[in-house]
Formats: structure tokens, sequence, C-alpha cells
């Protein structure tokens, strides 16, 4: 029997509505990081595309420059844009149903800065819906330990689940 | 017996390289991952080619950002799938991660891109469809690095297959 190389490191399902949601010691094994989500807002309402300061999934608790640039289609066109800090994906608040989002992180462990990606969607079955793909860069070469994920100040609603994987290489 | 979801090969760069190849793929998997993160010094274009055929049997479409606007391109009737053209800087990796879909059929073959890399204030974001337009198995994958410049030390790439039961 094979070892698995897809393995799940920890999972979270909120019973109670969070700030933020942690992800610590994480174990140094893996080769790459794979996060899945499906979150709600419980702060916004309706489907809200992340922006600086305003809303939208983010990546927090690391220390070192952060930043990304997206690629959004709302349905009838496609823009892109850029923020400063790992921002991850929109957002659907509460009375929409749950922001669906992947994020990769390879080479966790890697003495190197950190590429990051992510593809999400947030849709409503309403006039606007979004759908992402975000190129993020976190500069620091130490390896990756631990990391929380935040909504800028909104909770994340009950029900909302976090599933971390650890992928090898070998 | 092969798992889901497993490793077939994985290389790091320890000098540089123009190239790096992947061969003698088994054909027990149904899918393909390829995880690749290049590693530049200058100006770099990356590309695929698959069983080392070189013939114009390619061909793409994207979807790109770069932080200000969102475009759409084709490429048609191509020697190799291009992943990228860009301005890579030492030290920052881009991730691309590539799916190759029933790539022991016997049907054209198709793939999908994912491209990331920013570079905190340019960079470009992007998801390729790829196709190559013959009815062989997939036994080998190269990676090109058809300008000057090599892929750097630290350059990685890994190949996994995905079994669908």
């Amino acid at each position: 029997m094979p070892s698995p190389t897809y393995t799940l490191i920890a999972s979270n399902t909120l019973s109670t509505s969070a700030a933020s949601v942690t992800f610590s010691s994480i174990p140094s094994t893996y080769t790459d990081l794979v996060l899945r989500c499906s979150f709600v807002d419980a702060g916004a309402t309706g489907v809200q595309p992340m922006g600086a300061g305003t809303y939208g999934l983010r990546i927090t608790g690391v220390s070192g420059t952060t930043s990304q640039r997206f690629i959004r289609g709302n349905g009838s066109a496609a823009s892109s844009s850029s923020i400063s800090g790992l921002y991850m994906a929109d957002i659907n608040g509460t009375g929409s149903t749950f922001t669906s989002v992947e994020i990769y992180i390879p080479s966790y462990t890697a003495s190197q800065n950190k590429p990051i990606s992510s593809f999400s969607a947030a849709e409503a079955n309403a006039t606007t819906a979004y759908i992402s793909a975000v190129a993020a860069l976190y500069q620091n070469t130490s390896a990756i330990s631990s990391f929380s994920l935040d909504l800028l100040g909104d909770s994340f609603a009950v029900g909302s689940s976090f599933f971390l994987y650890g992928l090898k290489n070998s | 017996m092969p798992a889901t979801y497993e490793p077939i090969a994985t290389t790091t760069l320890s000098s540089t390289a123009t190239s790096i190849t992947f061969n003698n793929i088994p054909g027990t998997y149904t899918d393909l991952r390829l995880v690749f993160i290049p590693i530049g010094s200058a100006s770099m274009n990356v590309d695929m080619r698959f069983n080392n055929d070189s013939t114009t049997l390619y061909s793409n479409t994207v979807i790109y950002g770069d932080g200000s606007a969102a475009n759409s391109s084709r490429a048609v009737s191509q020697s190799r799938i291009r992943l990228t053209d860009y301005v890579n800087v030492s030290s920052t990796p881009t991730l691309h991660i590539i799916d190759i879909f029933s790539y022991a059929g016997s049907t054209n073959k198709t793939c999908l891109i994912e491209q990331s890399m920013d570079n905190n204030g340019s960079g470009i974001v992007a998801r390729y469809v790829g196709l190559y337009r013959s009815t062989s198995a997939i036994t080998r994958i190269d990676l090109l690095n058809l300008v000057s410049t090599n892929f750097a030390v630290g350059t990685t790439a890994t190949l996994y297959g995905i079994l669908k039961a």
C-alpha cells in the first residue's frame, strides 16, 4: 500500500461564529499545502468583491511583505486589479450561499519567497456574482508553520468550514 | 497498486538548466497533475511539449490579468503550449499547476493551466486551456525555456498521477 500523499492536516467547521481561524503547528513534512474553505461573511450582506479595507477572505498572521493581483469575472465582464496583502477571495454575506475557495501554497518550507494561488466562487443566483483567481506573493524565506484567515473585522458565520491538506512529492 | 494521488517523479534543480524532462510516464493513471515552480534571473518564456513532438499540433486560449486590466488571447497551430512569457525576477518563484486529462487515452489531449506570478508591483495571474491534437498516449513531458536564460537553481517540478478508482 503506497503511503498517502494528500493528507488532511487539520479541519475546523465552526459551531459558533469566529473573527478568525488559525492553523498552527503545521508540520514541515509536506511539500505543498492546500486549503479548501467554504464560508459566509456574517458581517456583510449579499455578494461583495474583495477590496482593500472593505471585504475579502485574507491570510494573516504571517510576517513579511505581502501582495497580490487578481482577475475577476462578474457574469458580464472581466477585470483585474491588485491589493497589498494576501486577499484570497470575494465573499458571500448573510442571506447568500457559501463562498468556495481553494488556496495552494507550494514549497511552504523552502527558503525562498512563496507564491500563493487561489481560485474562488461567490455565486448567489443574483445579478451580481464573482469568480476570481488570485496570484499572491509572500516575501519571507522562512518556513510557514502557522497562519490565520480573517474577513477584515467581520466574522465567519456558523457552518463555515476549513480544511488544510498536506501534499508530498515523494 | 497506485494510489489515487501519487507522485511519479520530482526534480529540484541543483544547477541551472534550459529544460526539465519527465520521461517514461506510466500509463496507469487517469490524469496527470504537474506542479512547476520555475525561478529565473531574467526574461524567460516557459513552454511545455509532449512526447518530444515539435509539430504544430498545439493550441491554447488564455484569460489573464496584470493587476490593471483583464485580457484574453489565443494561439493556434503552435509547436508547444506556452505556459507563460514574463520578466521573472531572481528569488521570485512562479507557480504553475497543470492538469492533463486522459493523457493515456486515444483522443486529443486537453489540459488546464493555472499560472500565479505576483512580484509586489508587477506580475500576472492567468488560466489557460491547452490542446494537443494527438491521439497518442503522453509518455514524455518537456518543460522548456526557449530563450537564452536558464531555469535557476531551486526550480522545482513534480509530476503526480491521479487515479479515478
